[in-house]
């Protein structure tokens, strides 16, 4: 049997990541300043984050142009959605057990 | 033997904070869930101001809409021929100034009320969220106005009332779904009422002051007192 250990993401273990995914499950696009908004972070620590995402795929960028000002938009992938899902299926897990 | 229930202390206890973790955890992304969809800061004050206001309005209005006094604030003007085609003839009405203050009063407190609540849950007042739902009301806002500033000029001053009423709810079930869900039941009585209310075209701003002013009263009443006293600020 899988253990609900082995479905949580190292990835994910960050409250900046997770607040990131979470926002990102539920808004089709979210852009770099809505993100420091809603987090409370800084633009550096945000970026390494986005980063780290980027890289495995778990999210997707765009960049484009609102006027002459560049607006970068981050997107959740499809393999990133399921990545997040077995993740919070497995803090299900791991609090139902423990009961 | 001492080393073993350290052992089974330590196990215990890992895992007890494995589970508190996991809950913290999904709390947090629920949170963060929430606030990046959900305009939350609405407060039950702005619809409580709002509803004051709209009563004040109304009661202002009363004497004019029912013909106990001189609608033209400078002399008396010829009945209009089909509606209110002219702007001027419009601005020169009692009626219209009561209509814009009574606007404009009513957004600036509920704007306040609700300011000062996000200033409190340290939201962002012009977020994602409060964005879309900004856009999400305004839609039927806009059609309504600009439906009901054609009904003016064909002279179906009846129809008004319900069509305040009835674009206002169709808005707020719009919104419901960027903000506090609870709108919605609001945005189903002033459907609801609008829809009646077109039987009963000479009643119109009894209807209207019940739609907006004790109709928001009520929900603000219960908003407030759902989210914002003491024992509940606590918990969010």
């Amino acid at each position: 049997m899988l253990k609900p250990i082995d479905q949580l993401n190292k990835l994910f273990e960050s409250r900046v990541r997770l607040g990131i995914m979470s926002a990102l499950m539920v808004n089709d696009a979210v852009n770099f300043n809505e993100f420091k908004e809603l987090l409370g972070i800084t633009d550096g620590n945000l970026a390494s984050h986005i980063k780290a995402l980027e890289e495995n795929k778990i999210i997707k960028v765009e960049k484009g142009f609102i006027g002459r000002k560049t607006n970068t938009t981050y997107h959740i992938t499809k393999y990133g959605s399921k990545l997040f899902k077995d993740h919070l299926a497995g803090l299900e897990i791991l609090i139902k057990n423990s009961k | 033997m001492d080393t073993i229930k350290e052992y089974i202390y330590f196990v215990f206890q890992s895992t007890f904070m494995q589970e508190q973790d996991s809950i913290n955890t999904l709390r947090d992304i629920k949170n963060m869930m929430e606030r990046s969809s959900r305009f939350i800061s609405l407060s039950g004050l702005s619809g409580i101001s709002a509803g004051i206001i709209a009563l004040a309005g109304a009661w202002l209005a009363w004497p004019f809409v029912y013909g106990y006094k001189n609608i033209f604030i400078s002399g008396d003007q010829p009945l209009f021929r089909g509606g209110l085609d002219d702007y001027t003839l419009l601005f020169n009405t009692w009626l219209f100034w009561i209509a814009a203050a009574t606007f404009i009063l009513a957004i600036l407190f509920a704007f306040i009320f609700t300011f000062s609540r996000s200033k409190k849950q340290h939201m962002p007042i012009w977020g994602i969220a409060a964005r879309r739902l900004m856009i999400q009301m305004s839609i039927p806002l806009l059609v309504g106005g600009l439906f009901l500033l054609r009904l003016l000029h064909f002279g179906t001053f009846g129809l008004i009332a319900p069509g305040c009423l009835i674009f206002y709810g169709l808005a707020l079930v719009n919104a419901a779904k960027y903000t506090l869900t609870e709108i919605k039941y609001l945005g189903y009585c002033e459907l609801l009422l609008g829809i009646i209310s077109l039987w009963f075209v000479g009643c119109g701003l009894y209807f209207w002051a019940f739609g907006f002013g004790i109709l928001h009263i009520i929900y603000g009443l219960y908003m407030w007192r759902k989210y914002e006293t003491v024992k509940n600020e606590d918990a969010e």
